[in-house]
């Protein structure tokens, strides 16, 4: 195994020779390929092939306009991703019913940057303003059934954008003996990485969090291999809306009294926190125990988002307890958004 | 998919071994002929749309096998599948078609005069007879791997065929896009429209993809006749009604067939026709004729007879749910229709239908008499 992936190490520069290298063997096909695509080219235009978004409300479908579509449809990233394939999943599916998705994702690295016109718009969107274009994104890992597995992909979202192929090749999951560490291998991305354990001792979560990935990345690069990362995006990772830190802190957490205030969905707003059912994303919540964690994920750092979902989550409890007492609660002034 | 599966020249760049698709737990025609040496073969091909081996593959990867049927597990993404890759294809079209060789030849009769009877099948027994198959347009690729300019196209195509004055026929066409959520489910219960693909085997070969754009159904008034455009093929084109008159819908459907294929030739756009494969559909098991002929055949005693099956497939005959081929049977009603494609012509599939139906409602009125059916049954057509 060793030797494959040595052929691999020195990064894109060597895959993309070695792709010209095998495509000379095949070169009668890759002629008469071009000319075949040259020709569908002209019999299809752009405005031929624009996708009928008319009912769509996702990120994609707000950004993408025939004009960008016309400039990025024939671009391919050098393992020929193209633009119908970032798109496809928000095409195949318009709407979702709690969540505004964002409707593409990247088949590679480069996918960022040979489709940011339309990307950086999304991104914008998405991440409640952060411009990719003009802003950096601070990294700071300096720290201190039983929902341990993932399943099949079923949800429309992740097969129209080919995840769940050749299921369940190569996937897998990695844990220590306390189960609190795990790593989720080839499921929506590379590699997941979660650290849990029961109660409220976040500050352990985090500390086991940074610990366990910075010895990830560590063994990872002993190998040679890295991670993705830049400083416009943060981490890549395959959906949009996990750029960034890709982080996402929570605490299942029982809020009978809040979950029945009309003021409870913009003190988390304000907060910067959101909330799930505790059976994940696509899920609604049952009865008054919730999942509540960061929303944003790009602009600010770790420690910042988790530093965010303790406090966040403190102020919570507290309108908790005071609602429980029939004391009035007060909704939190809004949390500012990036580092100026 | 047009997609899928494009970065293939990257993908050389992992060995064979490293590649080829853990087929162990499989259970359909493309897992047992593919080999390390057939994927090793032809996996560095591409059809001149770039359609390339793991595309073909990539719906018997992901779905290994059916609770009912024997599934083929690959598709074609154009009409050059078939040749590009007919070392993979070639057996499974073997396997699936009785041992088709690759030099065999495919024989075409579309005139309904040469079918006998088969307007008599007894109504008490036989609830409604249907007659469907499928064309490919020549210069598009297939399903799998259409862009939305192609499957538009086709729409287009199609509407102004049902639209030109040799078809001669009133009906309307309903786009999918514009139809009321209440029209859908009305055309869906009268087993008139088809459902978006749910079934995996579809879906992982990207035929749903940009669902509902461009797909449509056109049907004359009586609703006797239908095409489907752009669901699993290009045109699906079905004729039925209710009760036994298999000769009628027959007749119909050769007619409305034949004017179709005489309005699409004139806008040179023939269907994808051969001699060996005949018509070229998007699953191999569709090739030949395309053409599935059957009834929903109230069979309640015949049925838990333990020779049920052999008695099928001695007269070629295959059974369904009423609700098509994903289906389980409810309350003892079949679908019962003819187990070929290819190798036979339209004709002797129909005239296997009409033929075993009629012997096979007989047996059920043994049956009801409490009368034993051994002397009746057929030997291995």
């Amino acid at each position: 195994m060793a030797n494959s992936f040595t052929r691999m190490m020195t990064g894109r520069n060597t895959a993309v020779m070695l792709a010209v290298g095998a495509g000379s063997l095949a070169s009668g096909y890759l002629l008469t390929e071009s000319a075949a695509a040259a020709e569908r080219r002209r019999l299809y235009p752009a405005s031929a092939d624009f996708p009928d978004l008319r009912k769509h409300n996702n990120c994609m479908a707000a950004a993408l306009t025939p004009t960008i579509y016309a400039r990025l449809r024939d671009k391919a990233t050098p393992s020929n991703w193209t633009l119908d394939q970032c798109i496809q999943t928000g095409v195949d599916n318009p709407g979702h019913p709690f969540i505004k998705t964002v409707g593409m994702v990247a088949g590679d690295e480069e996918s960022y940057e040979v489709f940011a016109e339309i990307f950086d718009p999304v991104i914008k969107d998405r991440h409640n303003g952060y411009d990719p274009r003009t802003m950096k994104h601070p990294t700071d890992l300096d720290a201190s059934k039983e929902h341990f597995l993932f399943d099949k992909p079923v949800s429309p979202l992740l097969t129209a954008a080919g995840m769940a192929r050749d299921w369940p090749d190569a996937r897998g999951i990695w844990h220590n003996n306390e189960r609190n560490f795990l790593i989720w291998i080839n499921e929506e991305d590379h590699t997941r990485i979660i650290s849990m354990e029961k109660g409220g001792n976040m500050k352990r979560v985090f500390e086991r969090f940074c610990r366990g990935l910075k010895q990830v990345e560590h063994l990872i690069q002993e190998r040679g291999w890295e991670f993705m990362w830049n400083e416009r995006l943060g981490y890549i990772l395959t959906c949009p809306s996990n750029l960034g830190t890709g982080l996402r802190a929570g605490v299942h957490i029982r809020l009978p009294f809040l979950a029945k205030d009309p003021r409870f969905k913009k003190i988390l707003d304000n907060l910067r926190l959101q909330k799930r059912g505790t059976g994940g994303v696509d899920t609604a919540a049952t009865g008054d125990t919730f999942d509540i964690s960061n929303l944003d994920r790009l602009g600010k750092s770790e420690v910042e988002l988790v530093q965010l979902v303790i406090d966040g989550v403190n102020y919570l409890i507290e309108c908790e307890k005071r609602l429980e007492r029939g004391q009035d609660i007060k909704i939190p002034s809004p949390i500012p958004q990036f580092r100026k | 998919m047009p997609f899928g599966n494009t970065h293939n020249n990257f993908k050389l760049n992992y060995k064979v071994e490293e590649e080829f698709p853990d087929l162990s737990k499989h259970n359909n025609h493309m897992a047992k002929v593919l080999t390390k040496e057939i994927y090793g073969k032809l996996r560095d091909k591409q059809t001149p749309s770039g359609y390339t081996l793991d595309d073909v593959i990539q719906t018997g990867v992901d779905n290994p096998g059916h609770p009912f049927i024997m599934t083929v597990g690959c598709v074609a993404g154009d009409e050059e599948s078939y040749e590009v890759f007919k070392d993979l294809l070639d057996p499974v079209i073997s396997d699936r078609h009785g041992g088709y060789k690759a030099t065999d030849k495919h024989k075409t009769d579309l005139n309904f005069e040469n079918l006998k009877g088969g307007d008599d099948l007894d109504p008490n027994y036989v609830l409604s007879s249907r007659v469907r198959t499928g064309r490919s347009i020549k210069g598009f690729t297939l399903p799998p791997h259409n862009s939305r300019g192609e499957r538009r196209l086709i729409e287009k195509l199609s509407v102004e065929a049902m639209h030109s004055p040799g078809w001669r026929v009133q009906g309307k066409v309903l786009p999918l896009k514009s139809m009321t959520d209440a029209e859908q489910e009305q055309l869906i219960a009268d087993h008139f429209l088809f459902d978006k693909p749910v079934s995996p085997l579809l879906t992982c070969a990207g035929m749903a993809r940009d669902w509902p754009d461009a797909r449509g159904i056109w049907h004359n008034d009586n609703k006797t006749f239908l095409v489907w455009v752009n669901e699993e093929d290009h045109l699906r084109v079905i004729s039925m009604q209710k009760g036994g008159n298999m000769r009628e819908v027959f007749r119909r459907f050769c007619t409305g067939l034949q004017r179709i294929e005489e309005i699409f030739k004139k806008h040179n756009h023939g269907f994808m026709w051969n001699e060996h494969l005949g018509y070229i559909l998007t699953c191999p098991s569709n090739l030949g004729t395309g053409l599935r002929g059957g009834v929903h055949v109230k069979l309640p005693k015949l049925s838990t007879h333990p020779k049920f099956e052999e008695i099928l497939t001695r007269l070629r005959l295959q059974k369904r749910g009423t609700g098509g081929v994903d289906t389980a049977s409810v309350g003892g009603v079949f679908d019962i229709s003819n187990a070929d494609r290819l190798g036979s012509s339209e004709v002797y599939q129909v005239q296997l239908v009409v033929d075993g139906v009629k012997l096979m409602v007989e047996m059920e009125k043994k049956l009801e008499k409490g009368e034993a059916i051994d002397s009746m049954i057929p030997a291995q057509k």
